[in-house]
């Protein structure tokens, strides 16, 4: 009896639900597999993609992005196995469960801490209610492979934003496992897409691309591309956040959701 | 050029006069290669077009657009400010050229004609030293202003109704009407019926006083609706039924039914317009309309112009596009190429 060949497997980009190969063509080896390497152009569709997933992800209640984030969260637990052969330590991916789900329950909670009706010298009802920012670019944190990825996404998606995520150069397959849980979880498709490759090749287009609403630099470790990706940002206001040391297993706070929201300001006059 | 058809040249100009010898013409057609257009649309539609070939595709597209609103929900302010943004596309942007036309409905044109005709615009002139199609000339934007006629959209209404509907847009100062076929009466095989409806219509597009004053006639594009003629057959056939009635464009569809212009189906009316051009000497324009939004797709049409009837074609007294939201797309195209960073529709105008 023949011996029994093993699939191998190419980990490709996840965008917009799908999981095609760089439109260059390009790949590079990390960890003996083949991984995408992104062009400007994959970072263009996925921005594109993740512009066209605003509407249904921010307009879909609060409640509906818990259970789809929590949902994510089972998923995550379901696969621990896998991204431990990828050589994510197993108490890593618990913690990252569990910051997935911890994110999840804020989904209806943030508008109630952030939101409110304002008392105001007039006969008015005053109501702030907080709403995403849109698009955001992520460049993701190179160590702690998943625990990172999810803490800077889970954040940014939980209230109503879509993401294109820069997956680290050196960490990529957690990346694209996280995507192949992200896509069996009822995430609509295009509100996580994640690119594979070069951070100078796909960021900087990222950074100046006008319809990307905020960018993320947190894994960005060269000051001088920081400084480079910053300049491009202000093109179109951006809201920039600067990268800076990270404890990952400490409390998160709430400053990772709270960056992105914008809030609302309603005046409503008091009728007789 | 087939056979077929070249052995009618010598007496089409006679065809119109019976109905036999007309279905006899259609039918003699030589039938089209459905998979054969389908695969050469398809190639062509692979050619990479970049850089300042990229550049020049962009801007000559957008000087081929028909930019349509053809909603129920049209106000007067609607279709003013389509009309503005005809005559300065980019308003940032001075180089930006105008459009081909704006097309609204008979209703809508005298809100449109005082953009396009009042003191608004001072662009180029829009026609060249080429051959003009006997069209009016556009106002002093440069623009033309077409509109819909004759019971748009599915052409359902009595031949009195239409010449009416057609009659009033010219009055109402549309320079080019857009007119719809009877496809009842095509796909019922009363030819003759389209034919001489056609005819009427051209002979409206003089006003009410067609021929006098030495007033020059609208344009008429006929809109073939080929999403419901079911075969690339009939598209041929209609296509050439149109050319013989003396439309001055032929148009694909309304964009109110499911199946709009394709490549293949545009393939095969840029075929029937070079082969009536070699037939009769006669050149007619071809204008796809509907479900076409982004550049690549405009560019994709481009080529297509270029391999099939050649650059005689590829100018906006041609070839146009009907479209609303291509304009958006190719003016963030040109500001990508222009300024290296990818553009937003936050930037531009929602229409």
């Amino acid at each position: 009896m023949s011996e029994r060949v093993a699939v191998r497997k190419t980990y490709k980009l996840f965008i917009g639900g799908k999981f095609p190969r760089s439109e260059s063509g390009r790949s590079y080896l990390v960890q003996d597999s083949n991984v995408s390497l992104a062009s400007r152009k994959d970072a263009r569709d996925a921005v594109v993609a993740a512009r066209a997933a605003v509407q249904g992800w921010a307009g879909a209640t609060a409640y509906n992005r818990g259970q789809i984030l929590y949902r994510v969260a089972e998923m995550l637990e379901g696969r621990r196995e896998q991204f431990v052969a990828l050589g994510v330590p197993g108490d890593e991916v618990d913690a990252a469960t569990d910051r997935w789900v911890w994110y999840a329950g804020w989904s209806d909670k943030l508008p109630q801490v952030y939101g409110g009706a304002n008392p105001v010298a007039g006969p008015y009802f005053n109501l702030s209610a907080p709403e995403p920012t849109g698009v955001v670019a992520v460049v993701a944190p190179e160590a702690p492979a998943l625990l990172g990825l999810v803490s800077v996404i889970a954040p940014a998606i939980v209230t109503g934003n879509t993401v294109v995520v820069a997956a680290s150069p050196a960490a990529p397959l957690a990346a694209v496992t996280l995507a192949e849980v992200l896509a069996t979880s009822d995430l609509p498709g295009g509100v996580v897409n994640i690119l594979t490759g070069r951070l100078a090749e796909t960021v900087p287009t990222l950074a100046a691309h006008m319809d990307v609403n905020a960018i993320d630099l947190t894994g960005v470790t060269d000051p001088e591309l920081a400084a480079d990706l910053e300049g491009r940002a202000a093109e179109n206001l951006k809201r920039v956040l600067r990268p800076a040391a990270h404890d990952w297993s400490a409390d998160p706070g709430l400053g990772r959701m709270t960056w992105l929201l914008e809030t609302k300001t309603v005046w409503h006059p008091k009728g007789l | 050029m087939t056979a077929t058809a070249t052995s009618a040249r010598s007496d089409l100009s006679e065809l119109g006069r019976s109905e036999t010898a007309l279905r006899a013409f259609l039918h003699g057609l030589p039938g089209v290669d459905q998979v054969g257009a389908e695969q050469r649309a398809a190639q062509l539609g692979t050619r990479s077009i970049k850089t300042t070939a990229k550049a020049q595709a962009i801007d000559l597209a957008i000087r081929m657009v028909d930019l349509t609103t053809l909603e129920g929900a049209d106000t007067p302010g609607k279709v003013r400010a389509l009309a503005a943004k005809a005559l300065r596309p980019d308003p940032a942007d001075p180089s930006c050229p105008h459009v081909g036309a704006v097309c609204v409905y008979p209703s809508m044109v005298p809100y449109a004609a005082e953009v396009l005709r009042g003191s608004a615009g001072s662009g180029r002139p829009s026609d060249g030293p080429g051959p003009t199609n006997g069209a009016a000339p556009a106002g002093p934007g440069g623009v033309h202003l077409a509109s819909v006629a004759t019971a748009f959209p599915s052409g359902q209404a009595p031949l009195e109704v239409k010449l009416a509907d057609t009659r009033a847009a010219v009055e109402a100062g549309a320079d080019e009407i857009d007119m719809v076929i009877n496809r009842g009466a095509f796909l019922a095989g009363r030819y003759g019926e389209v034919y001489d409806e056609i005819v009427a219509i051209k002979e409206a597009c003089g006003g009410a006083d067609a021929g006098r004053q030495g007033r020059p006639r609208a344009h008429l594009k006929v809109i073939l609706e080929t999403g419901e003629l079911a075969t690339y057959d009939n598209v041929r056939r209609v296509s050439w039924l149109a050319m013989l009635a003396g439309g001055d464009f032929i148009k694909t569809s309304t964009g109110k039914v499911p199946v709009a212009a394709t490549l293949p189906v545009t393939l095969v009316m840029l075929e029937a317009v070079r082969d009536f051009r070699t037939a009769t000497g006669r050149q007619v324009g071809v204008k796809p309309a509907g479900g076409i939004r982004t550049t690549k797709d405009a560019i994709k049409y481009l080529v297509m112009v270029n391999e099939t009837v050649g650059p005689d074609w590829l100018d906006p007294d041609w070839f146009r596009f009907g479209a609303s939201s291509l304009l958006n797309d190719l003016l963030m195209q040109r500001t990508k190429l222009k300024t290296g960073v990818y553009a937003g529709p936050d930037y531009f105008t929602l229409d």
